[in-house]
């Protein structure tokens, strides 16, 4: 059941009061019935081309020859003499034309290492094979042999002494805040690598053009980001690189920045060749090769008087990186922005810095450092709920933000904050408050030589709405509306759909304001030879952002079609096509009134405006085994204005799920900086059974800045749910687990004294190798 | 080696060796590519298909086995624009977002519904627990499968 609460609703209302039913009138809402997925028929027939579903004769097949140590020098590539190299190719760093870099925030991650060059990190690419059949493929590979001098190795990124980037937030004055609190909670909260998990593989098809030029098709979120990297490496003009997103099968950040890495691989490997090379990873490439979500190391102290005020909040924050830079400055200026958790505190510090290991690099995944550092804020107040005596719930009313508070930048929260909201919101639909007395009961009748136990725990969470800072001013998307000489009316975006549904709200967006059906508008594909660049699809930016500027694109064109006809839009538009020819509309990203940020001092609008989440989890745990089945979830979750109720529900539903993945059973252990589990065999992702029963409820509380309201919903759901799962195990068990995830291990070492198993995220080294 | 077998009623005959793979013979000798490789080792279910009504992974099944057998995939059950019931279910209720498991997820979820047993969320999440989603939560797969469980019950109250 969907729940949506009206602006400026009073949390106490009768629980009916706050539903907007779906037929009234709010901006970008369908009116009568919600579309149905646009591409849903395609996908629902098993017609939709995915990349490894397209055919392109006399396409090759390409591989990746890979480290298989995390630090080295690559010596030499020997190509055994056994073989007939004729019948593959093969391309090495020196086949590279322009910079040997993938292009991103530093130029410091080479496309393939070169003879001499540095290696970093296990499974790091360092030569391309192809060849027409796989077999031949294969035996090539065993053929090809790497020469390496070892060098000795990080892993743990408190051990590490080099640093990608550092940050520091605050306000007020630590020193009096700790002097004024009579009670000082201090907590250390670690969480490993957690991995994307698309269901669809990483896959890249490159074709070459006579003139050098490339076209890739292929699985991604980021069109514009593969572009730039094949403009800058294969010295090519913009229209020489072509990049078609093929249907792309989940991507969740992790097919945010590492495409563009296959992408060049395929480019390579097909402009050598002079034939289409088709690179599509298998699982197990998948899994050792590309980024995960960012270890991190997060240290609390928090001063509070014994009323429950919050007085003093000192927080560091240490990310692990991996070996090269992708995203990670920014995934830790996220992470910082959002450590404090969305509480008014006068005397604040937090201090974020991301170090370098000899692993894989991390990257992007849903939340992008939110989700490390806001379990910490959630456990620490939870923690500091049960120091005081008193129900997480009231102290979160007492603490939560308020319009008119400042966060720790400074930055005034003028309108839009829903968190008193979300709190009350997930609170009742859960019944927290009674099922709260009956666990307590329970514990407190509980015979010691029980077997089972069940908890609820509540979380809540913040999420900046857009790219941090300055990021969308940086970008400066282009989107347009177009009238095309036909009469069809069409978005043109590099917006990609990877499930989330940006092809069936574009045209709803659109045919609002131009009052057509939805049906009646056209969605452009995401081809860099058509569509401007409105920026990358990360960030939970698509709905707010660019739904936004077409919005506006669409208001103009309406305004320039109906001063030619002077009729209405939707009873001329096809006469003036035809009259006239087509229009298109280019509506360029403004900065947002009143958001400024000072990127030299961090201080100012972090973002344009937050979304606002809360979730409480209902679990049981086997006192036996340390097993945790978590049972219901409910979280309410505030994304200004709701666009398409069922598309949102289901952001929140799959988000909540992959945050129960991180907070129970999704870990990666390494050895000698390569993940051990990379395979699905061994990394597990919960099925429909481990999946609780999920409760979304839909808050609205619309931020002005966009012409919809809308904020974006994507990241938030990932934010709260593990620490409302820790909260729920600590109801039950009595013990706070401080390491995610929560897995039988860690219980069973906190039940029972045992000793705690090793932190999450942090290589073990090699046994044979020692200290190397 | 030549093999044959019915893929959604149609006889087909192919010469390949006897251990490759069905999913390989549909995608690449019968160009048949709505069943999806997440996997190739049977843990995810994306390649899900019918073999005489039974959901087999076809990443572990080697034409071989499939000699004189019936399968049926996800290009038998409606067409784009004439949904069977259980995709129009599907589409309905938000039950496939990014798509790649949702070819895989009908064809258990056909099994489970030509099964006969009870309908009850239980029952539905254990049919699918070997399919992975990473998108829904699994949440509306359930209540589109509930959907489709409902209206083929109401059409047919007694089936044999």
């Amino acid at each position: 059941m969907t729940r949506t609460l009206p602006p400026n609703s009073q949390p106490t209302a009768a629980p009916d009061a706050l539903i907007i039913p779906l037929e009234t009138r709010v901006p970008g809402r369908a009116t009568t019935s919600l579309p149905l997925r646009r591409e849903g028929p395609a996908k629902l027939t098993g017609v939709a081309k995915y990349a490894d579903d397209l055919v392109f004769p006399g396409a090759w097949y390409g591989a990746t020859i890979r480290s298989t140590e995390p630090h080295a020098t690559l010596v030499g590539v020997d190509l055994a003499e056994a073989f007939d190299w004729s019948q593959v190719v093969v391309v090495t760093a020196a086949d590279i034309p322009g910079d040997n870099v993938v292009s991103l925030i530093r130029d410091d991650q080479p496309i393939l290492v070169p003879i001499g060059g540095e290696i970093r990190h296990q499974a790091e690419a360092l030569c391309l094979v192809a060849s027409a059949d796989r077999e031949t493929l294969r035996a090539a590979k065993r053929h090809l042999s790497v020469r390496t001098e070892r060098l000795p190795a990080v892993f743990d990124p408190l051990e590490s002494t080099e640093e990608f980037s550092h940050l520091e937030v605050g306000q007020g004055d630590l020193d009096v805040g700790f002097a004024e609190a009579e009670l000082v909670i201090e907590g250390t909260y670690r969480v490993g690598h957690q991995e994307q998990l698309y269901i669809e593989n990483q896959a890249m098809i490159a074709l070459p053009h006579p003139d050098g030029g490339v076209t890739v098709h292929g699985s991604c979120q980021c069109p514009y980001y593969i572009h730039r990297a094949l403009k800058r490496s294969l010295q090519l003009t913009d229209e020489q690189a072509v990049v078609v997103q093929a249907e792309t099968g989940g991507g969740f950040g992790g097919k945010e920045e590492y495409p563009s890495m296959i992408a060049l691989h395929a480019a390579l490997l097909a402009r050598k060749l002079g034939k289409p090379v088709r690179m599509i990873y298998e699982r197990h490439e998948d899994l050792s090769a590309t980024t995960k979500r960012h270890p991190a190391v997060v240290t609390h102290r928090t001063g509070v008087m014994r009323d429950g005020r919050l007085v003093a909040q000192e927080i560091d924050v240490v990310m692990d990186g991996g070996a090269y830079c992708t995203l990670t400055p920014v995934v830790l200026s996220r992470g910082v922005l959002h450590a404090g958790g969305p509480y008014r505190c006068p005397n604040v510090r937090i201090r974020g810095r991301a170090m370098a290991t000899n692993t894989p690099p991390n990257g992007a995944f849903r939340g992008f450092g939110a989700p490390q550092t806001e379990f910490a804020a959630e456990t620490q107040v939870n923690r500091i709920a049960e120091a005081l005596g008193m129900s997480p719930l009231e102290l979160r009313r007492l603490w939560a933000y308020r319009e008119g508070d400042t966060t720790p930048t400074g930055q005034v929260l003028r309108e839009s904050v829903a968190a008193p909201e979300v709190l009350e919101a997930a609170a009742e639909a859960s019944d927290f408050v009674r099922h709260t007395e009956q666990t307590g009961r329970a514990r407190a009748a509980r015979a010691s030589d029980a077997r089972s136990a069940s908890g609820i725990g509540l979380a809540m969470g913040w999420h900046g709405a857009g790219f941090t800072g300055s990021g969308e001013v940086h970008i400066a998307g282009v989107a347009s509306v177009e009238l095309t000489d036909m009469g069809v009316v069409r978005v043109l975006t590099a917006q990609t759909e990877m499930g989330q549904g940006t092809k069936t709200i574009f045209p709803q967006l659109v045919a609002e304001e131009l009052g057509l059906e939805p049906e009646e508008v056209e969605v452009a594909p995401q081809d860099t030879s058509i569509v401007p660049d409105s920026g990358p699809t990360v960030a939970s930016r698509t709905a707010m952002v660019v739904g936004g500027l077409i919005i506006k694109a669409a208001r103009r064109l309406r305004a320039q079609v109906e001063a030619v006809t002077d009729r209405p839009f939707p009873d001329s538009y096809q006469l003036f096509a035809r009259d006239h020819g087509g229009m298109r509309v280019d509506e360029r990203f403004e900065p947002y009134p009143n958001v400024q940020f000072d990127d030299a001092t961090y201080t100012g609008d972090a973002y344009p405006a937050f979304g606002w989440a809360c979730a409480v989890a209902r679990v049981d745990v086997d006192l036996d085994t340390g097993e945790v089945i978590v049972r219901d979830v409910v979280s309410a979750d505030d994304a200004g204005r709701i666009i398409h109720p069922v598309l949102a529900e289901g952001q929140v539903e799959g988000g909540t799920l992959q945050a129960i993945g991180y907070a129970t059973i999704e870990e990666i252990k390494l050895v000698d900086g390569r993940y051990l589990n990379d395979r699905l065999a061994t990394y597990l992702i919960p099925t429909s059974l481990d999946a609780p029963r999920i409760e979304a409820i839909l808050v609205e509380k619309p931020f002005s800045g966009a012409p919809h309201g809308a904020k974006g919903i994507g990241e938030l759901p990932m934010d709260v749910g593990a620490p409302a799962v820790v909260a729920a195990i600590h109801d039950a068990t009595g013990v706070w687990i401080h390491d995610l995830p929560a897995t039988p291990e860690r219980i069973l070492a906190a039940l029972t004294g045992a000793p705690t198993p090793a932190a999450p995220g942090v290589s073990v080294r090699a046994p044979d190798r020692g200290g190397a | 080696m030549s093999f044959r077998f019915f893929v959604n009623g149609d006889p087909v005959e192919v010469e390949v060796p006897g251990m490759r793979r069905l999913l390989d013979v549909l995608r690449e000798d019968l160009a048949l590519t709505g069943t999806k490789e997440g996997c190739g080792e049977g843990e995810c279910g994306a390649c899900s298909v019918l073999l005489d009504g039974a959901v087999v992974d076809a990443c572990l099944v080697p034409i071989c086995q499939v000699d004189g057998t019936s399968i049926r995939t996800v290009e038998g059950l409606g067409a784009e624009n004439k949904l069977n019931d259980l995709q129009s279910a599907f589409l309905e209720t938000g039950g496939a977002q990014c798509g790649i498991c949702t070819p895989g997820m009908l064809m258990a979820a056909e099994a489970f519904l030509a099964s006969g047993g009870p309908s009850d969320e239980d029952s539905i999440r254990e049919a699918i627990a070997g399919n992975l989603c990473r998108c829904t939560g699994y949440r509306k797969i359930v209540e589109a499968i509930a959907q489709a469980a409902e209206q083929r019950r109401a059409a047919d109250p007694h089936p044999a």
